[in-house]
This record gives structure tokens, C-alpha cells and sequence, in this order.
């Protein structure tokens, strides 16, 4: 099998990680997760850094597991980089190249074109504390990809870098993993750097995977609460019986358009959710008396966390619904949902 | 209630500098530099002083590096160890130099049947009583460096495919260099002035094993005012050695 293929078993303390991961080549999968979930530790698992307790790592049909880190031939990014801050941003390129027997000219001249792709050929000569977050990226992607890995890992790439540079290296590393023939492996707590980069999502959470999927349908049903955060959903457990479901843990019932049976989640959007200051006239059929328990700003809409019972969620509202329906904490609203807004998927 | 005792530190700490350029015989300065028996005691200070420098590299950074980064057992107790010559009174030093490297000692009779290799009272002698007491300055400023570097680099030297070896010539050295450099100007000047170690083991023979600071030692019962001027330069070199780590310790605050 070509591309990736790999099981991680790490033990370290009360820690544990244990992780089945596939990637084909020319794939880009994202591990996504909280801190601490093991993200980080499944990616130097990868490159040979971290003591594995057991599975394994194939990357190509090779068995990469009994090999130290410099033998794998794994290119991996780093979350600030790590650029060599005694040499060029050249000699930084051309240091993989030099490692693997390369002549020192002809590593040089690897290294030029590689900086040429990433469009820093004009900075060849610069020392890395003499580059911007995003160069300094780009320059570490460039000697990432210029050992020819079979396998490239990316720790958390854009993390560093500020909002406005984001947006800009976040589409140039689109545009290099685009072009990257191999396998590659990106680690991210930002779901928009997910679904942008990735054509995969791996979930992880306490060492665990929760779920997978291409981003859209993570993004459209999540299956746990982390996740469900992540793309902005409400997302509750229940039991279906036709029509409606009872959620798990509250005392309320909702109605939806999707007929299942059994163990379910159920997700809708904030912005489903209408707010009102008297009972509404026509009565919705989701209809509930909630309490206001928090209200944030969150762009130019207002977030409302609602409480229970019968269920806690959110809601988005315009800035003058707030001032319309004089919300404020403690407050007693009515919330309603259109049982079309809602989605419901099997547990 | 501080300020007076403080005020008499200092005073104590530079009067006797004061002292030593007030009474330098500034006339006659330059005709005494250029006497034979000072230029060669400063050689043989130099050239001394700087092989133990290179051998105090050649054997402190491996030293510093086994102690920073391979966990062994004992590794406490050989740090102490490695710290000895920084507490012992350097005439002890010599004498157990003498002891182990003599003509009758442990090491030195072999390396004198087997080689016909004489250490004691030689050039090389004073080379190795400096590389002994300097040593500690060497290894315990690099450890330091080695502690304080960063691991990252190394382990994205190894996923680059930098074997052990390469890592370290290539990245650790470079990133812990200044560290390595300050180390090795404080093993320099501890070297250059080296007294009590070198006496005992090597002796005072002027042209092979006379450096400055005996030279100062034996000028100051014969001739005081060489004393003064063999003084004068050996506080310009370590005026000159303070300059050069000014950055790292003067404005370390």
C-alpha cells in the first residue's frame, strides 16, 4: 500500500495515545484536536522523535518504525520553525540535502529552486531572525520538502503567525501541499486551517480518535462536543422515535423532518435558533423557556447562551434583537428551533 | 549602614591597581618591555597558556557534553569532580600532577620507560599544570551553554537526516559557540595566570618553563621595578579579557 499507514501506540505516564492513521499519497489529512489530545506527540511518533510502545508506521510499503528519526526520510515543519539561527536561509535549505550525501554545490543549488518555489529567492542570503513569521515559514517548508520526503508532517504551521499574515500563507501552503506528491500530515487546533488544508479530518481527543471524515461532513455532523464547538453547532444526544427525539440528559423533546429511530445526534445551527420576549403566536413546535446565561460579541452578531431546562444552547442574534428583546443575563426568553433547521444523523 | 563597607570593598578591590600604575616605572617602560627575559617569559606565557587552551577544548567540550546530555549514573559525582581544580589550592594541584605524571609516578613512569616522555619541569609540564586548573572554567561554561540550548534544533537537524555527529558539529557547536568562546577566554586567562601548579610541577626555568607570573615573582626580590612592569602587562591582558566578555557578564543585569 502506498502513502501512509500507520498505527501509534505511545505510553508516557498517565498519558496514552493510540491512533490509527492512512493517508494516500497526494492526501492531506489534518489531526484535529484540543490541547492535549496527543496530536503533537502522534506527529514526532511519525518523524522518529518520540519512543513508540507499540504499532506501527509504513509509509510507502517501507516499515519505518525500527529506523531513528534521520534514517525515515520524513520532512517535518515546526510549529515556530526551528530555521538553524547560525545559517542562511540557503544554507537552512540545503542542510537536508548536505545530510543525505548531497555535494555542497549541488545542495546549494537544490536549495536555491527550493526557495525560488516558495518565492524567497531574494532572501537567500538572510538569517532567519532576519525574516518575517511568514518567510520564516515558507523557508521551513522549503527545507522540509527539499530532503524529497516521502511523508511530510506539519505541527501546527500557521499558529504562529499573525491573523493578516495567516490569511496569505494559509493559501501558499494550499498551493505547496497541492503540488506535494506524497503523504502529508498536518496538525491544527484551528478548524478553518482543517477544512482549508486538508482534504481529511482526524479528530483526536484524550489520546483517542473521535471521529473522522472529509471537513464537510465533520463540519456537518459532528459526533462530539469538542467537535460540535469547533463548527459552531448545537449538537445534543438522544433517542429518536419517528419524528422527534428526546434529548439525553434534559428533560425536552425535539421535533425534526428526519425520520430515525434509535440512539441519534441531533445538530442545528445558532443562528436556527429565534429568539422571542412573549410566547410567539402560531407556536413554533420547538418552542422552549430558556434563561439567558451569557451574551458575547462575536463578530457583528451576538452570541447568547442559553440555559436549561429543558437544554443548554446557543443562539446568534443581531446586535439590535439584543437591544429589541432587552437581553440580558438572567433573563427569561422563549427560544424556538423549526424542526426543518434541525439534522439529525445515528449515534 | 551598607554604603561604608561597600565604599571600603571597592576601595580594597582597586587600590591596589591604582597602586600598581602609580609606581610603574612609565619612563623606562618600553626599554624594559623589550628586555630578552621579559619578552620571553610573555612568549612562553602566551604560547603556554594557549595550547592549554586548545587542549582544555579538545577534551572540555566532549566533557561538557557527556555531563549535559547522556544521563549516566554517577553523573553527579563526576560533575564534582570535573569542579575540584576550581577549589583546590593550585600548589596541591601540582603536587599531584607531580605525583601521577612525575618520573616515580603512577602514569609518568610508564610514559618514561615506554616513550622516554618526560612531563615534569618542561614546557609541555606548564601546558598540562594550566590545562588542569583551567579545565573547570572551560567545562562548566559550556555545560551551562549546552543546558540552555534549545533540544528542537537537534531533533529538526535528525528528521532533516543529520546522523549524531553531524548534529553536533553542524548545530549544537554553532548555537552554543558563544558559550564555548566566553568559556574558553576565562580558561585562557586562568591559564596565562597560572602559578601555583606550574611551579610545583614544572618548575622555574626561565626560557622553558618561566611564564609571567613567576617571572613577576622572582623580579620582585631582585629587581622590583621589572616586578612592576611584568605586573602591568598582565593586568593589561586581563583588562583586555574583561573587554571581550564585557557583553555577556558586565551588562549580563
Amino acid at each position: 500500500m502506498s502513502g501512509l499507514d500507520a498505527r501509534l501506540v505511545v505510553r508516557r505516564g498517565a498519558f496514552d495515545l493510540d491512533l490509527e492513521l492512512a493517508a494516500a499519497p497526494g492526501e492531506v489529512v489534518a489531526l484535529l484536536g484540543p490541547n492535549g489530545a496527543g496530536k503533537s506527540t502522534a506527529l514526532r511518533a511519525l518523524a522518529g522523535l518520540v519512543a513508540m510502545a507499540g504499532g506501527h508506521i509504513r509509509v510507502d510499503g517501507a516499515d519505518l518504525r525500527p529506523l531513528p528519526a534521520e534514517r525515515r526520510g520524513i520532512g517535518m515543519v515546526f510549529q515556530d520553525y526551528l530555521l538553524f539561527p547560525h545559517l542562511s536561509a540557503l544554507d537552512n535549505v540545503a542542510f537536508g540535502p548536505r545530510c543525505q550525501g548531497t555535494g555542497r554545490r549541488d545542495a546549494r543549488r537544490i536549495a536555491a529552486e527550493w526557495l525560488d518555489r516558495v518565492g524567497l529567492a531574494g532572501h537567500a542570503a538572510s538569517r532567519p531572525r532576519a525574516l518575517s513569521g511568514g518567510q520564516a515559514q515558507r523557508v521551513a517548508l522549503a527545507r522540509a520538502l527539499a530532503v524529497r520526503p516521502g511523508l511530510l508532517l506539519l505541527d501546527e504551521p500557521l499558529a504562529a503567525l499573525d491573523a493578516h499574515t495567516r490569511l496569505e500563507i494559509r493559501a501558499a501552503l494550499r498551493r505547496h501541499l497541492a503540488g506535494f506528491e506524497g503523504a502529508a500530515v498536518l496538525v491544527t487546533h484551528d478548524p478553518l486551517d482543517a477544512m482549508v488544508l486538508a482534504d481529511r479530518l482526524v479528530v483526536l481527543e484524550r489520546g483517542r480518535l473521535v471521529q473522522r471524515g472529509t471537513p464537510a461532513e465533520v463540519a456537518r455532523r459532528p459526533r462530539t462536543d469538542y467537535v460540535a464547538r469547533l463548527v459552531g453547532l448545537n449538537l445534543y444526544r438522544g433517542r429518536a422515535d419517528g419524528g422527534t427525539v428526546a434529548i439525553e440528559d434534559g428533560a425536552g423533546k425535539l421535533d425534526t423532518v428526519d425520520s430515525l429511530t434509535g440512539d441519534v445526534f441531533l445538530a442545528f445551527a445558532p443562528s436556527a435558533v429565534a429568539l422571542y420576549r412573549t410566547r410567539p403566536d402560531g407556536s413554533p413546535r420547538n418552542l422552549w423557556r430558556a434563561r439567558v446565561a451569557a451574551i458575547e460579541r462575536q463578530g457583528d452578531r451576538v452570541r447568547v447562551q442559553l440555559d436549561g431546562p429543558p437544554f443548554a444552547a446557543s443562539a446568534d442574534v443581531t446586535p439590535g434583537a439584543v437591544a429589541e428583546l432587552g437581553l440580558a443575563e438572567g433573563s427569561l426568553v422563549w427560544a424556538a428551533v423549526k424542526a426543518t433547521e434541525t439534522h439529525v444523523y445515528p449515534a | 549602614m551598607l554604603l561604608l563597607p561597600a565604599l571600603a570593598g571597592l576601595a580594597f578591590l582597586v587600590l591596589p591597581l591604582v597602586g600598581l600604575l602609580v609606581r610603574a616605572p612609565w619612563s623606562t617602560l618600553g626599554t624594559r618591555l623589550a628586555e630578552p627575559q621579559v619578552l620571553e617569559a610573555l612568549r612562553l606565557s602566551l604560547v603556554s597558556a594557549t595550547l592549554a587552551t586548545v587542549l582544555c577544548l579538545l577534551l572540555g567540550v566532549p566533557l561538557a557534553w557527556l555531563l549535559a546530555r547522556v544521563p549516566f549514573p554517577g553523573a553527579r559525582v563526576v560533575r564534582a569532580l570535573v569542579t575540584v581544580p576550581l577549589v583546590l589550592p593550585p600548589v596541591v594541584g601540582g603536587v599531584a600532577l607531580l605525583l601521577v605524571l612525575g618520573r616515580r609516578g603512577l602514569v609518568g613512569g610508564w610514559l618514561d620507560s615506554a616513550f622516554g616522555l618526560t612531563l615534569p619541569f618542561t614546557t609541555a609540564g606548564v601546558v598540562l599544570a594550566e590545562t588542569f586548573v583551567a579545565m573547570p572554567f572551560l567545562v562548566i561554561s559550556v555545560e551551562g551553554a549546552l543546558r540552555a540550548a534549545d533540544l528542537r534544533f537537534e531533533e529538526a537537524a535528525a528528521t532533516l537526516g543529520a546522523t549524531r555527529w553531524t548534529i553536533f558539529r553542524r548545530v549544537t557547536l554553532p548555537l552554543v559557540a558563544p558559550g564555548v568562546a566566553a568559556g574558553a577566554i576565562l580558561c585562557w586567562a586562568r591559564a596565562l595566570g597560572e602559578f601555583g601548579a606550574t611551579i610545583t610541577f614544572a618548575g622555574n626555568f626561565p626560557g622553558r618553563t618561566q611564564t609571567m607570573p613567576l617571572a613577576v615573582y622572582l623580579a620582585l626580590e631582585t629587581d622590583p621595578q621589572a616586578a612592576i612592569v611584568l605586573s602591568l602587562v598582565l593586568l593589561a591582558v586581563s583588562v583586555v579579557v574583561l573587554a571581550a566578555l564585557r557583553d555577556r557578564w558586565v551588562s549580563a543585569s
